[in-house]
């Protein structure tokens, strides 16, 4: 495969653009020190030490999901260096890593596919070109093996740290010739994790491990209601507390200001502030329910219209009608939100456990006024994200702070911050209908999904508010899906999986009691509806067959199966589960899942088996409002799945050569509808509502 | 402020502090010991789960005077290069994801091991239950430990 290297865009090559070192901000490791001094930089991903260290550059963040392992991957295979010895660095924010530095919606594979691999590419050309040079023979006699580059004829070796420094001032290639995958000896292979070593005896620096000379924690008081802002404050108590240094107004609430966090906190707990709770203090979660009831009777903007549903329906031999609703939901990272910021003079810098880099960074600019080459950000190790850090809220506090009070500080959410400052999944929805013929089949489906919009409309439609359910792949001739925007004012954003989350839900257990109503079973039904999408229902008849799809299960078990497309992957889940004694057990989950070219089995392993235990907690926990408040404070009011609970799960892979798709996100969806239609397939009891409530299954 | 004596990972320690500051942020903020992690503060996550007395205790709830006199030990004081059979299980079977909840689940499966060489499924829920992972590495973390129980019996069989 030959690909053109495009030399001012993202890949730059070279001792032109190289400068030869590497300096960075922030290196707290003598061993970093010495090999970011004195390694040859080949090109923004590669650099090579003298004494063999590979150092590769993740320009994206690790928040679990395995991505320092997976690019390593893509850029090793083609750089033909030992794995043994590379070493791995986040880098800072820079052009040369694209337009917009970040992990969010499972893109870091296939976004990474061609250009990492181009960047291994090249490094490897250039240090053949510099042992050809050496060796005064054309570089077609030179092979590059395990961090060697070879004489093909006299079997002579050069290794790549003797290389390096020429290799850096040789001309990058204009094109390269990428591997063969028949010679993939990394891509496609089990892999481990290159993070676990420093995961297992507590040296991994999270975002909340940063610790610098002279840094101070703060902790923020914020408005209990949502857009609420300081009216007054009164600090006299919080600063009688041991350690405290001071209070100060910021834009989002009251920072106090302190030794330690402790202090910080102890302090916040005998501040007294007064809010103007503004305009969403009336807001509450019933209210909120009754509206979505009310706009459900009302058509709404469209987003698909294939035939004449309408009149599809009208003339249905049997017609099916349900509604779903689904909560809003928290992130609930374990690590919480926090961010170390030190704004000098005329610089910025700025250590965060950040899914956005680029969003870091414009705040820190935002609020410094510096110009964005003056702002530095480190990127950390992230105690999950699941998309709430992708925001940069977080981080505009501890850089607001910072300059307030001219010293490094780190400010620290508590849990009750996390779950009650949050931007939630939005609360969704969704009333369904459609009609069969004579025969049970479906001939129309109409979808009417509502919910708070984010990031932007298109002619009145949410592109999050209707993904999962515009985008179905099923057959049926008349499809009509609307949407209608019903904001309250409660800040929402991404959540793993994001619109697909909850859509998925109501497509999925709806598609299951059109199943029910024609007499059919669901995954027949799910096959016959699934003729034109050959992947998704290659994915659907690998789980069902994995699964026993129909063999016998004990009394009182229940199967249910669910499908998805979603970040450019298929997914198909059958669920074992069942009532014990009134409460919901999940006892076993088989996933069958093509995401095209795999990179690490083992880390989509990983991810299947992670986005599926994050689906669980769906059917466990909501976020309620109340007078404009969270009532959630913390992990007792807002469960999530625990161990006991966790379900044997068995992933099976369909390796395709189709471009990589993301994995991240792609089992989270289908898990709560596979649980909810096995529920269902037990005990005749349909989950329509989320959180799953003892009354419902009683 | 209080002054307190305890052994911490095996040498001894004083502290100036609070006598009601947890243990959690003494060890974070005033040690350094960043290992130990916080969560929730209200003893809910186990991710600061630490051992006194070789018992698992979460840090969060522990008022530093009430470790005077006690020997406390963290994720960095568990074992030398990360020899203990629970790490060394955790490191075969790739269990961290985020890994931040690790440290709490590594100090709860250490002390469950301590107490029962060979920790049933039902020993395993009842040890682990406090203790939270949004990744959702459950299911490793059950079979890291059972390999725990083999690697811990095979290095007991060679002494």
């Amino acid at each position: 495969m030959t690909a053109a290297v495009n030399r001012r865009g993202f890949l730059k090559a070279g001792a032109a653009t190289a400068g030869g070192l590497l300096v960075s901000f922030y290196l707290p490791e003598e061993s970093k020190i010495s090999a970011a001094m004195t390694s040859a930089k080949l090109n923004a991903f590669v650099h090579v030490s003298p004494d063999d260290t590979v150092t590769l550059f993740i320009h994206k963040a690790e928040m679990g999901q395995g991505t320092v392992t997976s690019l390593s991957m893509l850029l090793a295979e083609e750089l033909e260096c030992d794995w043994s010895k590379i070493h791995t660095e986040f880098p800072g924010v820079s052009s040369e890593y694209g337009p917009y530095q970040g992990v969010f919606g499972s893109q870091s594979i296939r976004t990474s596919w061609m250009p990492l691999r181009k960047a291994g590419a090249t490094a490897r050309e250039m240090l053949i070109q510099a042992a050809a040079q050496q060796w005064n023979v054309d570089k077609s006699r030179c092979r590059a093996e395990k961090s060697w580059i070879v004489n093909s004829d006299s079997g002579a070796r050069l290794s790549y740290g003797s290389l390096a420094d020429a290799a850096s001032k040789v001309a990058p290639p204009t094109n390269i010739t990428l591997k063969d995958p028949a010679q993939f000896r990394l891509i496609g292979k089990p892999t481990k994790r290159l993070d676990t070593a420093e995961k297992v005896n507590g040296s991994a620096t999270f975002g909340l491990d940063v610790r610098l000379p002279g840094m101070l924690h703060a902790v923020v008081e914020r408005s209990p209601v949502f857009g609420g802002k300081v009216a007054s404050f009164d600090a006299s108590k919080s600063k009688t507390i041991p350690g405290v240094k001071d209070v100060i107004q910021i834009s989002n609430g009251v920072a106090v200001i302190a030794e330690n966090t402790w202090s910080a906190m102890e302090g916040r707990r005998v501040l007294k502030v007064t809010w103007d709770e503004g305009a969403i203090a009336s807001i509450s979660s019933t209210g909120i329910s009754k509206n979505f009831a009310d706009y459900s009777e009302r058509p709404g903007a469209v987003a698909r219209k294939d035939g004449d549903a309408a009149s599809a329906l009208q003339t249905a031999s049997k017609k099916v009608e349900t509604v779903y609703e689904t909560p809003f939901l928290a992130h609930a990272p374990m690590e919480p939100l926090n961010c170390v910021a030190h704004v000098h003079a005329d610089t910025c810098e700025i250590w965060a456990s950040t899914q956005g880099q680029s969003a870091a960074r414009e705040e820190g600019v935002r609020i410094t006024g510096f110009p964005p080459e003056k702002v530095k950000v480190y990127t950390e190790f992230m105690g999950g994200g699941f998309g709430r850090r992708a925001r940069g809220d977080y981080v505009a506090e501890a850089v607001e702070v910072s300059k307030a009070i001219g010293a490094p500080v780190q400010v620290t959410w508590s849990r009750e911050d996390d779950l009650q400052q949050d931007f939630y999944r939005p609360a969704a929805y969704g009333r369904f209908t459609a009609g069969l013929d004579a025969d049970g089949w479906p001939t129309a489906l109409s979808a009417r999904l509502i919910c708070s919009p984010f990031g932007g409309l298109s002619n009145g439609v949410s592109r999050t508010g209707v993904e999962g359910v515009v985008d179905l792949l099923y057959s049926v001739p008349n499809i009509l899906v609307d949407y209608h925007a019903l904001d309250p004012g409660i800040p929402v954003s991404y959540w793993r999986s994001v619109g697909y989350s909850q859509n998925t839900f109501f497509l999925e257990s709806f598609i299951d009691e059109i199943a029910k109503a024609g007499g059919k079973d669901p995954l027949e039904l799910r096959l016959r509806l699934l003729q034109n999408a050959p992947r998704l229902k290659a994915v659907l008849e690998l789980a069902a067959n994995k699964a026993g799809w129909g063999k016998p299960l004990p009394a009182g078990h229940g199967r249910g199966i669910s499908v998805v497309n979603n970040i450019g992957s298929f997914t198909a889940q059958v669920a074992e589960a069942s009532l014990d004694g009134g409460k919901l057990r999940v006892h076993r989950v088989v996933c069958a899942v093509d995401c095209g070219y795999v990179v690490n089995p083992s880390g989509i392993d990983q991810q299947i088996r992670s986005g599926i235990v994050f689906g669980l907690s769906a059917l466990k926990g909501g976020i309620t409002i109340d007078r404009g408040r969270v009532q959630q404070q913390n992990f007792h009011q807002y469960d999530v799945l625990r161990m006991e609970e966790m379900p044997k799960v068995e992933v099976h892979l369909l390796a395709t050569r189709n471009s990589p798709g993301g994995i991240g996100e792609a089992s989270t969806p289908g898990i709560v509808p596979a649980v909810a239609n096995a529920i269902f397939a037990a005990t005749g009891k349909r989950i329509r509502r989320l959180p799953v409530s003892a009354e419902e299954l009683a | 402020m209080a002054s307190v004596k305890f052994t911490l990972n095996g040498k001894s320690q004083i502290v100036d502090a609070v006598p009601a500051m947890p243990l959690l942020w003494v060890l974070r903020d005033q040690l350094g010991l960043t290992g130990t992690k916080f969560g929730c503060g209200m003893s809910l996550c186990g991710a600061c789960t630490v051992h006194i007395n070789g018992q698992p205790v979460r840090s969060c709830v522990t008022p530093i005077s009430s470790v005077a006199g006690k020997t406390v030990v963290t994720i960095e004081g568990l074992s030398a290069n990360a020899s203990h059979p629970i790490q060394k299980a955790w490191v075969e079977q790739d269990v961290p994801q985020c890994g931040y909840c690790q440290s709490g689940q590594i100090m709860t499966a250490s002390a469950l091991l301590a107490k029962t060489a060979h920790p049933s499924d039902a020993d395993i829920d009842e040890a682990m239950h406090g203790n939270i992972c949004r990744c959702g590495t459950y299911d490793m973390i059950r079979s890291a430990i059972h390999r725990a129980a083999e690697i811990a019996r095979t290095e007991g069989g060679r002494r």
